[in-house]
């Protein structure tokens, strides 16, 4: 291991060998398989650059990913649908009181939700991504090429994958409510915590993101509000059954209490829009 | 006074061409050749080189050099841009032997493209001894760890420090017996306020390029605030004739203060020498953050008493203010602290102000806007507003019946006469415009939103008395038209455009027949820089002198041509005629060109020079109205009204704006802009992911009015604006959180988290 | 790789780096009003136009914009100019460094919102910062200008 990490030199650590845009996703898989480890599929390359030396980038961006369809009964967001897409696209907007586009519409601004696209946040798994948490509380399920498709919940406990590639996050039409709750130190910041709920016929779902690790789901706030305890209860289920850690937007302890605020007002905001 | 230029809101000179895009800014210039220059960093906060390895390095096709310790000239210096003699110690090599801070530079690599640097520098081996470092400005003071052991450490004159107890500086200034007054009061408040170490984060990075010209001189083009004292120390660090140095300072992307320190322009400028050619660095935001300067982190201690009707009678302050690993503008900045915050109490008060700055291993601090005065208001302000809580009077009373008056001398401001102020008028607008009588002190929204409002006032200076020092040439050319030189550096401020204002006011002509472009130390006059709220003030002054005089030339010379008594002759901007028969003239172009052909040629310049004896103080009263959300601890600022006295505003837009911006910025500082270290020393806040400037969605529409007095040491009657308006916000929104929550945060930022666990105390 | 990237109407029939950026590229043939503000895609001084959509082109790899328009203030010079005369009517360009990032996002901003209200406004805009002028007179040339319409008298797009 060398001494010297080096700031001027840092953008350079990212390099490109070989960069290719597969015509089909069979070809995108063989060339992933070549060398996993050192392949990367592209997603919106917002923080490429801060990354690795990458010995083959594969772009997406031309196998039609980019699609927001309603079938089957479920919404079907492609890899490559950029953030800005579920802040605009009326498929989006309309259904589930319109959380998928309100939770990432704190991200920066514009010409950045413009570039991040849906996979490059799923598949990273990042703590502090909103969309994991809005999507998790949504029960949705994400669709592979290899693994096929997956509950989100399970496939965002599981170790990264680098030899398999994410084609769509699905989310069945239910017509469920939602709810998004965040904190953040400036108001383009990542969230300091994040909650969001879901209602569809007397049961819920809750999770909670930004712990600062990734988002998961609390089945102890669920069943508070299955069983009618109220949406307060949740939300002191959610601070005490999940663990809160310390970064440089926040200590546990903090994180706890908002935890319990930001639960119970998604809650909360999730009964009134089944009243009205 | 009826005046056509000044007091005017005129666009900025440069506004098409910035707005347009154009390559305007250092980097937009670079000549295509230039080698690309980066520096290796320590990754230690403190560390000795045992041995650096750099032979594989060099082999890297396209690398023309690599620099270490053992390449660079013995020299001590400063980087910081200040008068010489600089109060500032010469604790600095180009790159040394010991590194004190992650980031001090190791290594100075030079090549053909970045990549083949890059890949240099991963090859370059260095061992250190790794020593131990010391973080905590608070221990620092006496620690067996000395951060400046060297036997070459070098003072112009006593400011004060010890380096042996890592003390940089330390000082008192006092009048009256202040324990003997403090234990006369029927009230004291005797807290302690900390701020942070905020980078100044201007949009353009560090940068500079470097070539040789014809006559094998080093030519210097870099984004500085100061760039006579960038020729002077650049001259002495790499030890060449001051005369085999030249600076051009473009267009700059924002500076803040952050610029009146050399930062990048040693790098490519000792490469140029070594190799002869050209060379260029461009910061990234990383080194910006990481590896320049920044405010002075402090722990400011106050304690101040007073009268039970109000009277304030002993103000007591110590700032321990932490210099980081070089000692630039260290024992300058922690003067402001209390001279330009006690001086609003001291009326009738004794006081004391006694000061340490200390060396630790974190990146040095340097100068940024309001230099120490910002932390000084923080306390002091704070601090009155908790007094007038134990006196249950208002804040704003506190403050009116205490500020001091026209005509009186500041015994704590260095003694000098207060000559304007509209101090009062400033708060009496402030409130109105905020709805204080309605809000103070705060109004429940619903069952967890309060809003709380807050106050703070504030001065600063004007320029540096009897040190900052201004030249002006104005020339009148053939045709007519003038071409104004200036030494003062534009960073964005629009100084090229308000001394243009002053000097067609003057000369009684349109805008566009005056011409101003940035500076080059080869044929600008000498002007100490834009720095110290001093351009508008000190430069200002010296534009009004020179215009005077080439006015008064231009009189002279027509009266020449007119045949006539120089007395009778008047020049009204575009004529010169015969007071007695005005249709006894010549035109200003006839003379122009007149001046320059033949017999009897006279070109006509003028030059003059100023230096001001005092700095008359701006002042300005903010308030701020927050709303707090009491479950989370959130805070938003929901209405900022600032109202500045700045004398006389000479451009009406570009004041709104310095104000607006200034705010802005002291909102971030209040909230949101928290440099953190580890505990190894490696600072955790080095991007704008981690480091949060204030966006479009954290600031309400700032709201800012003018209360001009008439200062009558300035340029028709004004003072500065630059730096007074950043001091306000974080007093004051402290006391608006104050007032909505009941929690006192002492400890900049005033973060959620905070607020919401101090609720729970 | 050998990419074919129009900037302005201009077809470029290049060889990059795999690992050049859009904004690099730009920059390297003269574009040089793409300025670069931070190394973590938080500042928006490099918003440029790719399908007439703004993004970030420090982020964006030069080798996507193969096939694709970009465009950059010096593309739509006489819309920025009439924009930028109102923001010089305000002082609110000061150093003027994130201008150019700050006018293609205002330029696509109009394209994209019909009438916005001031909250769309600032949350269209909110990734584009400015450290000089505390956004108070940005915000003021965006009401005059967005007022004014002076795009349907231009008879610009």
């Amino acid at each position: 291991m060398r001494e010297n990490p080096i700031y001027g030199e840092e953008l350079d650590l990212f390099t490109i060998k070989s960069y290719v845009f597969p015509e089909t996703l069979e070809e995108a898989d063989e060339l992933l398989q070549r060398d996993a480890r050192n392949s990367a599929i592209l997603g919106g390359c917002c923080w490429l650059k801060l990354g690795r030396r990458i010995s083959r980038a594969i772009d997406l961006s031309r196998l039609g990913l980019d699609q927001i369809e309603v079938k089957d009964g479920f919404l079907e967001l492609g890899a490559s649908v950029t953030l800005h897409q579920l802040e605009t696209h009326p498929a989006v907007t309309s259904r589930f009181d319109g959380i998928l586009g309100e939770c990432v519409s704190h991200i920066v601004g514009v010409p950045f939700r413009n570039c991040a696209t849906v996979g490059g946040s799923v598949f990273s798994r990042f703590g502090f991504s909103d969309l994991t948490c809005a999507l998790l509380a949504l029960d949705a399920s994400v669709v592979l090429y290899r693994g096929g498709e997956q509950p989100l919940a399970e496939f965002m406990a599981s170790p990264i994958a680098f030899d398999d590639i994410l084609l769509k996050v699905r989310v069945r039409d239910d017509g469920r409510r939602a709810a998004y709750q965040s904190v953040r130190r400036s108001t383009t910041d990542f969230p300091t915590l994040a909650a969001a709920v879901s209602c569809l016929g007397g049961q819920w779902t809750v999770s909670v993101g930004a712990r600062p690790a990734r988002a998961v789901r609390c089945e102890t706030a669920a069943a508070c509000l299955n069983e009618g305890k109220g949406a307060a209860a949740a939300g002191q289920a959610a601070a005490d059954e999940l663990t809160y850690g310390t970064d440089l937007r926040a200590g546990a302890d903090y994180r706890k209490k908002l935890a319990a605020v930001l639960v119970r007002r998604a809650a909360e905001q999730c009964m009134e829009e089944n009243k009205g | 006074m009826n005046l056509k230029y000044v007091n005017q809101a005129i666009p900025k000179l440069d506004g098409a061409a910035l707005t347009g895009g154009k390559g305007v800014y250092t980097e937009d210039m670079v000549p295509r050749d230039c080698l690309v220059v980066q520096v290796l960093r320590s990754p230690h906060a403190h560390a000795r080189i045992k041995s650096i390895r750099k032979d594989a390095a060099s082999r890297v096709p396209g690398i023309s050099c690599i620099l270490t310790w053992e390449d660079v000239p013995q020299i001590r210096y400063t980087l910081a841009g200040q008068s010489y003699p600089e109060p500032s110690p010469y604790d600095r090599y180009i790159l040394e032997r010991t590194v004190r801070y992650v980031g001090d530079p190791v290594a100075i690599v030079a090549g053909r493209d970045k990549d083949c640097v890059a890949r240099a520098m991963r090859m370059i081996q260095v061992k250190y001894d790794i020593l131990e470092p010391v973080l905590d400005f608070e221990t620092a003071l006496d620690n067996p760890i000395v951060v400046h052991p060297e036997e070459d450490y070098f003072h112009h004159f006593d400011i004060g420090g010890d380096q042996k107890r890592n003390l940089v500086s330390s000082g008192c200034d006092s009048d009256g017996d202040v324990e003997a007054a403090l234990a006369a009061c029927d009230v004291v408040v005797d807290r302690t306020y900390y701020t942070k170490a905020n980078a100044q984060a201007m949009m353009e990075t560090f940068r500079t390029y470097t070539y040789l010209d014809y006559n094998r001189r080093l030519n210097v083009v870099t984004s500085t605030q100061v760039p006579f004292h960038c020729r002077r120390t650049i001259a002495r660090a790499l030890g060449l004739p001051k005369n085999m140095v030249r600076v051009v300072k473009p267009r700059i992307g924002g500076g803040f203060g952050a610029k009146q320190t050399l930062v990048s322009e040693l790098f490519p400028a000792l490469v140029t020498l070594r190799t002869g050619k050209p060379a260029k660095i461009v910061y990234t935001r990383k080194e910006s953050f990481q590896a320049s300067n920044s405010r002075h982190q402090m722990r400011v201690h106050v304690k101040v008493g007073a009268m039970k009707d109000g009277t304030i009678k002993a103000v007591d302050m110590h700032a321990l203010s932490n210099a980081g690993a070089y000692g630039e503008h260290a024992s300058t900045t922690i003067g402001l602290v209390g001279h330009k915050s006690i001086p609003l109490y001291a009326r009738q008060a004794a006081f004391r102000f006694s000061w340490d700055v200390v060396y630790t291993n974190t990146m040095a601090a340097g100068a940024f806007r309001g230099y120490g005065a910002t932390q000084g208001c923080f306390a002091m302000e704070s601090a009155i507003n908790e007094l007038a809580e134990k006196l249950n009077m208002d804040p704003a009373q506190l403050r009116l019946m205490n500020l001091p008056h026209v005509g009186e001398n500041m015994a704590a401001y260095y003694n000098e006469p207060l000559t304007s102020c509209k101090l009062p008028q400033c708060i009496e607008r402030g409130m109105e415009m905020i709805g204080w009588k309605g809000k103070y002190p705060c109004v429940k929204v619903d069952d967890h939103r309060v809003r709380g409002v807050g106050m703070a006032v504030t001065m600063q200076g004007s320029g540096i008395s009897a040190i900052d020092t201004a030249s002006v040439t104005i020339k009148l050319n053939d045709d007519g038209y003038y071409t104004l030189m200036i030494g003062a550096t534009d960073m964005g401020t629009g100084c090229d455009t308000i001394l243009a204002q002053m000097a067609a006011e003057i000369l009684n002509c349109p805008m566009e027949r005056i011409t101003v472009d940035g500076v080059d130390t080869d044929h600008s006059p000498f002007d100490t820089g834009s720095y110290a709220s001093s351009t508008t003030y000190v430069t200002g002054a010296a534009v009004v002198k020179a215009c005077t005089e080439l006015g008064e030339k231009i009189a002279a010379e027509g009266a020449r041509r007119l045949n006539i008594h120089p007395e009778r002759a008047e020049f009204d901007g575009d004529r010169v005629y015969d007071r007695t028969n005005p249709e006894n003239a010549v035109t200003l172009d006839k003379l122009a060109q007149d001046l320059v052909v033949g017999e009897g040629t006279q070109w006509l310049t003028a030059t003059a020079s100023h230096c001001s004896p005092t700095s008359p103080p701006p002042f300005m009263a903010g308030f701020a109205e927050v709303e707090v959300d009491l479950e989370t601890g959130e805070t938003r600022v929901v209405d900022y009204v600032g109202v500045v006295d700045c004398g006389t505003v000479v451009n009406k837009n570009l004041a709104r704006v310095q104000a607006e911006g200034g705010i802005a910025q002291g909102i971030g500082m209040a909230l949101l802009e928290d440099i953190n270290y580890d505990p190894k020393g490696q600072m955790v806040n080095s991007t704008f992911m981690t480091y949060k400037i204030p966006c479009r969605t954290d600031v309400p529409e700032i709201r800012v009015d003018f209360e001009e007095s008439y200062e009558p040491n300035g340029p028709f009657g004004a003072k500065s604006i630059g730096e007074v308006v950043i001091n306000t916000p974080s007093p004051a929104i402290a006391q608006a959180v104050y007032n909505a929550t009941g929690v006192r945060v002492r400890s900049l930022p005033i973060t959620a988290e905070k607020i919401l666990m101090g609720r729970e105390i | 790789m050998k990419v074919k990237i129009t900037v302005n109407g201009m077809l470029y029939n290049k060889h990059i780096p795999n690992d050049m950026m859009l904004l690099e590229f730009l920059r390297k043939y003269g574009y040089v009003s793409v300025k670069r503000g931070c190394d973590t895609s938080n500042c928006g001084l490099c918003t440029v136009w790719v399908e007439g959509k703004p993004v970030l082109s420090c982020s964006y790899p030069a080798a996507r914009a193969d096939g694709l328009h970009v465009t950059t203030l010096e593309g739509v010079k006489d819309e920025a100019a009439s924009f930028g005369r109102y923001m010089t009517a305000q002082g609110a360009e000061q150093c003027g460094y994130c201008s150019p990032g700050f006018i293609m996002a205002v330029l696509a901003m109009r394209r994209e919102l019909t009438d916005p209200t001031e909250e769309e406004i600032s949350n269209y805009l909110a990734g584009n910062l400015c450290r000089c002028s505390g956004y108070a007179g940005q915000t003021r040339a965006l009401r005059a200008w967005l007022h004014d319409k002076p795009w349907e008298k231009e008879g610009q797009a």
